[in-house]
């Protein structure tokens, strides 16, 4: 109830101050006719608020926007296409100077899109990717590598058990992996898989590594923990590693795990992406070994980007932001850092 | 013995326990342990069984709700929604507090997200009793509304619950031997059952199914029924939602629920109660909601890839359907008496031939 509360609060004191502000400018435009230059609009279409890591990537870009001095018209598409369609259609009406949108699928944006450009309205494409047979129809592309997360993992999961002198629970000389995929067909499942894979086929010690088993968890908890489920009926004491695309679901996972009579993290090592508080906090019970961070903090990227192209700035197309990899011992270090 | 396997073959639970039973064989039959049900040194059953049973569970008793909904010619398509409003309530009261306390008493908490459930309950039953809204429309309010209200009391965000027996509600309580979701599942089927054995609400549901006109002729109050049978499938929404946020221990406002609204629509069909309302089973429900599980652990224990899994689910829902489709069963009854005539025909035919050379000459 307080934060209902709070947040129709918040939401008063923003138009209360809007309107003061707009109060302001008539006052003193007269005063300082050549003071200040004009406001920036920027239409944002978030695709929902699907994990706790898509909630930070909201938050980052209210904050960045706020900070910039940019105004934002935010929308949520409830993780519905045409709910964006529609979003970005209304943004182009309401004459904003820059449109950002988080794509839901890959494609069927070339109307919509077309239709921006035909009013002149530059478009940033954020986090996930997106299919056009024209790619002028953005200007930049900020976002996450997800082929290098997958690389990551492989790179660290490699070096952990070696350094650690981990044999494979079932004897042999191949570490039997799991894996739960991200929502089917969604980019950054692909490209997670497969910079996974061919990190994997690259590698020297590739051969020590086999994947059992590889299913959907659709980015969830709940079908991350029921996947692991029955992956645990099937091969209880022959797996050694979870990959999980994403933390949700690798910490649905744990719980099958734990059920299963297993120790996560040690019988079974554990590793996942995005970085979100929830893995941290399970690192550091000892119950996953690392998470390769997926940033969401683009906001801040976001505006500076937005800002250099309506000065008529070059952008680079493809900008992405920093990441890191954090395994469980600098866990604890890090969690009060952490902003999402 | 014979009758009792005669009396079984005709009643109306037949073929949904037949589907679930060649199901089960399947598995048995070509996944390896799936029968097997092992005790684990903490003195807890494990195996797939058993998975089936504790993840059913939601989905049980949602399908009860929903087999009365039905059976007044209704539909409740806002359940899921409600799942999601639920399983929000519950977690936000006990909070996501690191260090495992509750912020409000747990039984406190549970009160409220069932009373939240019987009050969308009692919402849909008003639009449809009382102001005669279709049941489709009146229900798809909540159903788009539900998602957003479970969101706006998260914040968006998924709240973990670190509070320990929050767990207990769909996991095992040290010193059981099941997950209590199955207890609560099978206390709310007996209820039901019971109130079906000793009272007349449930002939009072049926006729108002088969026509409302009759039944408010023959003294039966006609929008107090349709109203409880809301209230009740709200009711069991709400229970659902505890389960579903006990079994992964948080609010998932976007994924809690969703499309159960469908699969509890479809566990009535399997379970052999017609849409266009009338004559309910209540039994038949509960074995085609636990169907549904099945097929879905059987898709995993298979190891179907994931792009194929609803295409194969889909193929498997038409088999049970057709199965138990009155007309396929005609249309498959007439086909083997044709060929059985067929047959006959043909060896009767040299016999008739024979006469017929015997009597000419």
């Amino acid at each position: 109830m307080k934060k209902i509360l709070a947040l129709v609060m918040a939401i008063m004191m923003m138009v209360v101050a809007a309107g003061c502000g707009g109060g302001n400018e008539k006052s003193s435009g007269s005063g300082s006719a050549a003071g200040g230059e004009k406001k920036i609009t920027m239409g944002f279409s978030q695709i929902g608020a699907e994990s706790e890591w898509r909630t930070a990537n909201t938050e980052s870009v209210k904050q960045a926007a706020k900070d910039a001095g940019i105004e934002l018209q935010f929308s949520d598409a409830q993780q519905k296409q045409e709910n964006q369609i529609k979003a970005i259609r209304s943004f182009i009406a309401q004459g904003v100077d820059i449109i950002a949108f988080v794509p839901i699928v890959e494609t069927g944006w070339d109307t919509v899109l077309k239709e921006a450009k035909d009013a002149k309205i530059p478009v940033i494409v954020v986090d996930r990717d997106v299919k056009l047979a024209d790619d002028s129809l953005y200007v930049a592309k900020i976002g996450t590598d997800s082929v290098k997360e997958g690389q990551n993992v492989f790179k660290w999961l490699d070096e952990y058990m070696k350094k650690n002198n981990k044999t494979p629970r079932a004897g042999g000389d191949q570490f039997q992996v799991v894996v739960l995929e991200g929502t089917v067909g969604s980019s950054v499942a692909i490209r997670r898989q497969e910079g996974f894979k061919n990190a994997m086929a690259e590698s020297a010690d590739g051969k020590k590594f086999n994947i059992l088993a590889s299913q959907t968890g659709e980015f969830t908890r709940q079908k991350g923990q029921e996947v692991m489920e029955s992956f645990l009926k099937s091969d209880r004491d022959k797996i050694d590693v979870l990959f999980a695309h994403n933390d949700d679901m690798a910490l649905g996972a744990i719980q099958a795990i734990e059920a299963a009579g297993l120790q996560p993290g040690k019988d079974i090592t554990i590793v996942s992406i995005d970085g979100v508080k929830g893995i941290f906090q399970a690192m550091i019970d000892g119950k996953a070994n690392c998470t390769v961070e997926c940033n969401p903090l683009q906001g801040p990227l976001l505006m500076e980007t937005a800002k250099k192209i309506l000065k008529g700035e070059k952008v680079e197309k493809l900008v992405y932001v920093d990441e890191g990899i954090f395994p469980a011992d600098v866990a604890e270090k890090t969690l009060p850092e952490r902003k999402y | 013995m014979k009758e009792k396997l005669k009396a079984f073959s005709d009643s109306s639970l037949f073929l949904p326990v037949v589907a679930l039973a060649v199901l089960l064989t399947f598995n048995a039959l070509f996944v390896d342990g799936f029968m097997t049900i092992q005790l684990t040194e903490d003195g807890r059953l494990y195996g797939r069984l058993i998975d089936i049973l504790n993840r059913s569970c939601s989905l049980v008793i949602l399908s009860l709700g929903m087999t009365f909904v039905i059976a007044t010619a209704g539909i409740d398509i806002s359940v899921g929604a409600v799942v999601a409003i639920s399983a929000a309530v519950v977690c936000s009261l006990i909070g996501g507090r690191g260090d495992g306390v509750a912020e409000t008493p747990m039984f406190l908490a549970i009160l409220a997200a069932i009373g939240v459930g019987v009050f969308c309950g009692i919402w849909n039953g008003l639009l449809v009793a009382k102001f005669k809204i279709q049941a489709m429309v009146a229900t798809l309010i909540l159903m788009t509304a539900g998602r957003g209200v479970a969101q706006l009391m998260t914040g968006g965000q998924i709240i973990t619950v670190y509070y320990k027996p929050f767990e207990y509600i769909s996991g095992v309580i040290p010193g059981n031997i099941l997950p209590t979701n199955i207890f609560i599942a099978l206390a709310m089927v007996l209820l039901v059952a019971f109130l079906m054995k000793k009272t007349s609400i449930g002939l009072f549901i049926q006729s108002v199914g088969i026509n409302p006109t009759a039944a408010r002729y023959a003294g039966i109050n006609v929008t107090m029924v349709i109203f409880l049978v809301y209230a009740f499938s709200g009711l069991c929404a709400g229970v659902s939602g505890l389960i579903e946020s006990s079994l992964i221990r948080a609010a998932d406002a976007n994924n809690a629920g969703l499309n159960m609204e469908m699969d509890a629509i479809l566990a009535v069909a399997l379970g052999g109660t017609l849409l266009s309302g009338g004559k309910f089973y209540i039994g038949g429900s509960v074995v085609g909601a636990i169907t549904i599980q099945t097929l879905t652990t059987t898709m995993y224990a298979l190891g179907v890839s994931s792009d194929q899994l609803p295409v194969v689910k889909a193929a498997a829902v038409i088999i049970i359907c057709l199965i138990q489709s009155k007309k396929a069963q005609e249309m498959f009854a007439a086909w083997k008496e044709k060929r059985n005539q067929n047959n006959k025909a043909a060896t009767q035919d040299p016999r008739k031939l024979a006469e017929r050379m015997v009597k000419e000459a």
